[in-house]
């Protein structure tokens, strides 16, 4: 009589249940309802739902749309680079870029505005990863993904590459600035 | 009639059947699963004190290509090299019957060791630094990819030799009544797998011409959502497997029989319906899928998959509390855990393994698994330290401890140093729980996983972790190398009882063979009726899990409230 030999009983499925097991298997039902419930509430209540609005592109495209956008409300640049701070007005459609290996532009974001910020990648596969904040995206080539963001406080963020994306993954890193 | 010519023998300790023909793979099988575990082991010290940064042993080329070789050589093939034994000792042995087709056999197990051996050496090339999701367009070369495919087509020959030894078993009647539970839960294993394969194959096998140069273009989200059927399935194979371990040891050492036979199949089959569904685990953070497909498949259709894995978690300890207590440990709620046999590494291991399993894998796992919570933690370093929770402390702990049961009766030898086995578990147990939390930890606090320099250093626009994300870092390379070394441990006992054990009584050989009868059904026991409430104590730590469940989800959702808005 163990679990490996065959079970005690020809018609093992008509024994009875111990109590120990039903009211086990009841809470545990209730729990997992639960959990699954959580997710629709958090879409109609929650303040934190990712957007899955998506478009096709490609590399020539996406970089077009953010020059344009870069072009239009570049405000400094920063390090020896040059990197553009793009400083859009509230509600606007701001482009980042994800490549070998770095972000670009830098963007500077408004607090508790609302902005359509675009991302894709040029080559492989990125992470967009909001530090300290510990919010977390994958960027994945040919895919422009249209996040709906609304920062909730003033500072200076970093973004991090946390996907895997050959030798110098670990140099791609880039700054965010929220102001007033 | 070619049965008669088969050869069997009686384990004089055990009582076990083996077939001669399956006895070998068996063995070929497992030692070659534990040389892969030595390697990935090895790999896993480079790795860790690569991370702790105040080390940081070797160079970032090194560092990439050495995490995509441990998590190969772990993941995809110590695991599946062990599951095959296990099939085959399932079916062959449990159900005492031949295995069929055993030539197949070594032709699996040729294919999956050439497959294994030839990634490993692309990899080691420096050829393949893909990782062990190589995810497109990054390139890998044509044989690494060649090589997954040769050991997944070896893998799938040998789920089905172990189907056909089901026929065969049956056809030959081998055995009475159903199946036992453990060859039940070996069976989902075997389903999930064949699914997980060809997910595999219809993936792979495009990826690899596209190495070749003979496809231009591998659209990178289908390759992720595809690929996942493979890489996050094969994980449930895992999990069916150490569950059906953990049943299997809890027979062995105390003589439980499932609380019942019922409820912990039906969790079996709820396993094969829906545990597949949580490939989108890792697709949650990703464009391009809808909400609906997210959460459906996300929450295995509703949280079925994770009631099937609450049901185990109670049935295994239910099952060996009930035994305790028909031994006479009745005193309090836990006096049948006080008394359980702690020094013994085949029980030892296992008990730990459940406990790290649910509390710290599962947990963690559904936490991660939810579709807005997934974005505090996706591609974190906490992911890792979920999965070396689920398939380290899960699997590969449960897979040790049988190997401990396995050593005298499978390959006759006496184990050698009884005191380090008797300690492994803890200190492997421990090492890897420790290692776990402080990972979650750091994930927690934003570190990403698969990274070489969390400093930064030489860039522009450097960002600095909290120093509490060092702090844990250190304590997970510590604890890493604790666990290294319980590995070590491990390895040195079976490899060791191999070599220089006390050779054990075989048995003879013979064409003879039993029947496996069907238990006499002692009908007095408690499971005759039903108004019991036969585990009060692993009701009591069923609770104590629940609750911790309910806070740290909970806890989660605050966090998440507190982030930018997203929409």
């Amino acid at each position: 009589m163990s679990a490996i030999l065959p079970p005690g009983e020809r018609l093992w499925w008509k024994q009875p249940l111990d109590r120990v097991e039903a009211i086990w298997i009841l809470i545990a039902f209730v729990w997992c309802m639960v959990m699954f419930f959580m997710m629709p509430y958090w879409h109609v209540y929650g303040k934190q739902n990712l957007s899955t609005e998506t478009y096709r592109t490609t590399p020539d495209m996406f970089a077009k749309k953010a020059q344009a956008v870069i072009d239009k409300y570049t405000v400094r640049t920063e390090t020896d680079e040059k990197i553009p701070v793009v400083h859009p007005p509230a509600g606007e459609d701001v482009y980042l870029i994800a490549r070998l290996w770095a972000w670009h532009p830098i963007l500077e974001l408004e607090v508790g505005k609302t902005y359509r910020l675009h991302l894709t990648a040029m080559d492989y596969q990125h992470g967009f990863s909001l530090q300290p904040e510990n919010i977390n995206i994958q960027v994945i080539p040919g895919y422009e993904h249209v996040v709906k963001v609304t920062p909730n406080r003033v500072g200076t963020y970093a973004i991090v590459c946390n996907e895997f994306c050959g030798i110098g993954h670990h140099k791609m890193v880039s700054k965010l600035y929220v102001v007033k | 009639m070619a049965t008669s010519t088969e050869q069997f023998r009686v384990c004089p300790r055990t009582g076990l059947q083996y077939h001669r023909s399956a006895e070998l793979l068996i063995k070929a099988n497992a030692f070659v699963a534990v040389v892969f575990l030595l390697i990935g082991g090895v790999l896993a010290l480079f790795i860790a004190l690569t991370r702790w940064q105040a080390i940081h042993l070797v160079g970032a080329d090194t560092f990439y290509m050495l995490l995509t070789a441990h998590g190969l050589d772990m993941l995809i093939f110590w695991i599946i090299f062990f599951e095959m034994a296990i099939l085959y000792f399932c079916s062959s042995t449990l159900l005492r019957s031949r295995l069929a087709t055993p030539r197949l056999g070594w032709v699996a197990f040729a294919l999956m060791l050439i497959g294994s051996v030839s990634v490993n050496f692309t990899v080691f090339k420096g050829e393949s630094t893909v990782m062990m999701t190589s995810y497109v367009p990054l390139p890998g070369h044509w044989s690494f990819y060649l090589g997954l495919i040769l050991f997944a087509v070896g893998a799938l020959i040998g789920c089905f030799i172990f189907l056909g030894t089901l026929v065969v078993a049956k056809a030959e009647k081998t055995y009475e009544g159903s199946i036992p539970l453990v060859v039940f839960g070996a069976m989902t294993a075997c389903i999930i797998a064949i699914f997980t394969i060809a997910s595999g194959a219809i993936i792979l096998i495009p990826t690899f011409l596209w190495a070749a140069g003979y496809i231009s273009h591998i659209d990178p989200l289908m390759y992720r959502t595809i690929w996942w059927a493979f890489g996050h399935s094969s994980q449930q194979i895992n999990v069916a497997a150490h569950i059906s371990v953990w049943y299997a040891i809890a027979a062995i050492v105390f003589g439980a029989k499932p609380m019942s036979e019922k409820v912990s199949r039906t969790a079996f089959l709820l396993y094969i319906l829906f545990l597949q569904l949580a490939s989108a685990h890792h697709l949650l953070s990703d464009p391009g899928l809808s909400v609906e497909w997210k959460v459906f498949n996300t929450s295995y259709a509703m949280y079925l998959a994770v009631l099937a894995s609450m049901i185990h978690g109670l049935t295994i300890p239910g099952a060996i509390e009930v035994a305790q207590r028909e031994k006479g440990y009745t005193r309090g709620l836990f006096e049948w855990v006080r008394k359980a046999p702690w020094g013994n590494p085949v029980f030892s291991g296992m008990f730990i393994s459940l406990i790290g399993f649910g509390f710290l894998g599962g947990i963690s796992g559904v936490m991660m698994g939810t579709e807005q919570l997934n974005m505090l933690i996706h591609n974190t370093i906490y992911v890792p330290g979920h999965f070396h929770a689920t398939v380290v402390i899960g699997t590969t702990m449960a897979f040790m401890s049988l190997t401990y049961f396995l050593i005298p009766t499978l390959f006759n030898r006496e184990m050698i140093l009884p005191g380090v086995a008797k300690w492994q578990p803890y200190v492997f147990g421990f090492g890897m729980a420790l290692f776990c939390l402080a990972m979650m930890g750091a994930g927690t606090l934003g570190v990403p996983r698969r990274h070489w320099d969390i400093t930064f250093a030489g860039t522009s626009l450097p960002y600095e972790f909290p120093g509490t994300a060092n702090l844990m870092i250190a304590t997970f390379a510590v604890a890493g190398v604790i666990a290294v070394i319980g590995g070590g441990m491990y390895v040195l006992v079976t490899v060791g009882s191999l070599l220089w054990g006390k050779k054990l009584d075989v048995g003879t050989y013979s064409n003879e063979r039993s029947v496996l009868r069907m238990p006499v059904a002692s009908a007095l026991t408690s499971h005759g009726t039903t108004a019991g409430f036969a585990a009060p104590g692993t009701f009591v730590f069923a609770m104590v899990f629940l609750v911790a469940f309910v806070l740290y989800y909970f806890v989660n959702w605050k966090y998440l409230s507190t982030v930018w808005g997203l929409a």
